[in-house]
Parts: C-alpha cells; structure tokens; sequence
C-alpha cells in the first residue's frame, strides 16, 4: 500500500519533469526567437513601422492588423525578404508606398522577426520556425 | 572635505547653468562685431549670424520665401520622402511637436527635400498629406540643387550631399533647427533623438515667452 503510492507519486513526478522540460524546450526556442526578433526589428524596421508598431500616418502601415497578419502569414516572409508594392489595405486603410526588400536577412532571422511582430503589438500567434520561413521563401512571386 | 567642496561647486555650476538656460537661448552660429552710430556715438554692436533670403515651392507648388516666416519662430529640417532610415523616426518626432503648436501662427515648420530629382512638390504634397497634415503651417519644400544643399551647409549648419556610396544615394543629418523671429538659429537638437525633441518643446517655449512675451 505504502509503497504502490510512493511508485505513484514517482510516476507522476517522472511524467511532469518530463512534460515541463519539453515546454520547456519550445517556449526557450520561442523566448530565443522572440528577442532575437526584437534586435532585427529594432534595426530594421522601427524607423518606419515604429516602436510600438503602430506606423506613420497613411505613410508606413501599423503592424497591428492581427487579421492581416493570420490571413497573410506564409506571405510575410517573402514581404520582408523581397519588400511591397502596390496597394494594401490594413485596418480597412489603404496603403501604397514601396516598402524595401531585406535582401541580408537570413531565413532564420525572418523567422525570428516574423515571431516578434506576430507576438507584439495585440498580435498573439505563437511561434513560427525557419522551416516554415524557407517553404514559403519558395512561393515568393 | 575636497570633495564636499567640489560637489558644492558642481551643483553651483549646474545651478546657474539651469537659470540662464530658463531665461534666455543662446545665439549659435558664427557672429561678428560691427560699429553703428547710436545718438551721434560710435557703438559696438554684434552681428549675428541669420538664415539669408530664400524662396522655394511648397507642396502647393505655391512659391514661398523668407517672409512668409517673419515674425515666427520655426524648426527646419532636411528630409526626403524615399528615405527608410532617419527620416521617418525624424518627421514621427516632428509630428509631435507640430501637433503640439499646430494652428499657433507664431510658429511654423519647414522642412527641406534633398531629393531634389523626385521630391516635386505634388510628391511633397502626397507626402504631407499622408502624415496626415493640412494647410501650410507645416511647410515641405523643392528648391534648386545648390540652393538646398548651399543653405544647409552655410546657414542651418546641416550636413546634406549627395553621396554614390550611399544605398540611396543621399547623406544628411537629422537636426532640427530652431530659428528665431529675427531669422538667428537659437537650438539644434537631434531629431531622432526623443529626449533631443522633448527639450526643443521646452526651448520653444522659452523662445516664444522672449520673443512675444508670455502669451503662448
């Protein structure tokens, strides 16, 4: 009796332990992910977009179109990667300046952006890998 | 007891550093002694350095100059509308201090392309108009290659030129400049910098209360 409930408690410990560190692993890649976003975007998107993603006037569009952004995610690669044109319309404004390509910018480093916008501003979309990135990387147009 | 003593000074310095700089702005630029003739006595008197005549087109394609900011104080800047790096952090901060002064006729804004093949007034205007501005207190000018970069370097004291090096091609600094009723550059402040554009708020203030008395 005594010992069939220390087995158990061990068992449950084992299976917690086990279950955190995987959690672990991903919200650490996320973590990773996040704040190495945040140093890119920093560089190389705050001027226009902003600190708090909200744009500049009609110029530069705010990143807060959490709609946009879930409708659009396989695109955002290939925007940051190769830049936009043409007209857009975010928060049911349109847009239509010429945003520059980020032709430096590996494949993980627009993933690591990519989780940063998708997680800041009002957005909350979880994490997004590289692989995912060089996929849609191959249907820029 | 050196140090009591050297902190105590320090805080004297800073004191009065404070008090001027509440009172009055300084007079930046070069400046040079002339003699007038005052009640039949030859006096010295200081000629200070001031932004020269101009005239350019605004983004109403409408030719303005020089008079058109007399008897205002107002804050120039050099710009273009392509530019992806200092530029929109520079005309972001602008936009609040404008908001803050806007419909104030004491006060306007001029902010100079150096895009000079690109940035015709109708682009100026689309630009403007995107920042979300109306009328003219906030002007956005074109003017001749040599005009603009010749008025930044000699008389604003900004570094504006053309440069192939560059990614676009154009390499400027992001100063706003204060001038006075009396067209004298009285603050530079680095308008990239948010702490830089809080302090030429407070400057123009002070500027304003010296220059039309206490009604803001």
């Amino acid at each position: 009796m005594r010992n069939s409930l220390i087995y158990t408690v061990l068992l449950a410990l084992g299976i917690g332990v086990s279950v955190q560190s995987c959690q672990d692993e991903n919200s650490l890649d996320y973590k990773r992910y996040y704040v190495n976003g945040k140093r890119i975007y920093e560089k190389s998107c705050q001027s226009c977009h902003g600190a708090d993603g909200k744009g500049l006037g009609t110029l530069y569009p705010p990143l807060t179109d959490t709609t946009y952004l879930k409708l659009n995610k396989n695109q955002l690669s290939c925007i940051i990667r190769n830049g936009q044109q043409g007209e857009i319309k975010i928060n049911n404004i349109t847009y239509d300046e010429i945003m520059p390509g980020n032709e430096t910018l590996a494949d993980i480093d627009i993933a690591q952006v990519i989780v940063y916008i998708t997680n800041s501003f009002g957005n909350k979309q979880g994490f997004y890998d590289t692989e995912a990135v060089t996929s849609d990387l191959k249907t820029c147009k | 007891m050196k140090k009591v003593l050297f902190i105590a000074l320090l805080g004297l310095i800073l004191k009065s550093c404070t008090n001027t700089s509440e009172e009055k702005l300084p007079i930046l630029g070069e400046r040079e002694p002339i003699e007038k003739t005052v009640d039949g006595k030859v006096v010295i008197d200081t000629l200070y350095q001031s932004i020269p005549a101009f005239s350019y087109f605004n983004q109403d394609s409408i030719l303005i100059s020089d008079k058109d900011f007399d008897n205002k104080i107002y804050v120039s800047d050099f710009f273009f509308t392509s530019c992806n790096t200092i530029c929109p952090i520079m005309h972001r901060n602008m936009l609040n201090v404008y908001n803050k002064y806007k419909g104030d006729s004491k006060v306007k804004f001029l902010s100079h392309t150096i895009d000079i093949k690109y940035d015709l007034p109708s682009r100026l205007k689309k630009y403007a108009t995107k920042l979300g501005l109306e009328g003219n207190q906030w002007e956005f000018v074109h003017g001749s290659r040599d005009s603009i970069f010749n008025i930044a370097a000699k008389s604003y004291l900004v570094a504006a030129y053309e440069d192939n090096t560059d990614p676009q091609g154009l390499v400027h600094q992001g100063w706003f400049i204060l001038v006075d009723t009396k067209k004298r550059i009285r603050g530079a402040y680095d308008g990239t910098k948010e702490d830089q554009v809080k302090q030429l708020m407070l400057d123009m203030d002070i500027l304003l209360k010296e220059e039309f008395g206490d009604a803001k």
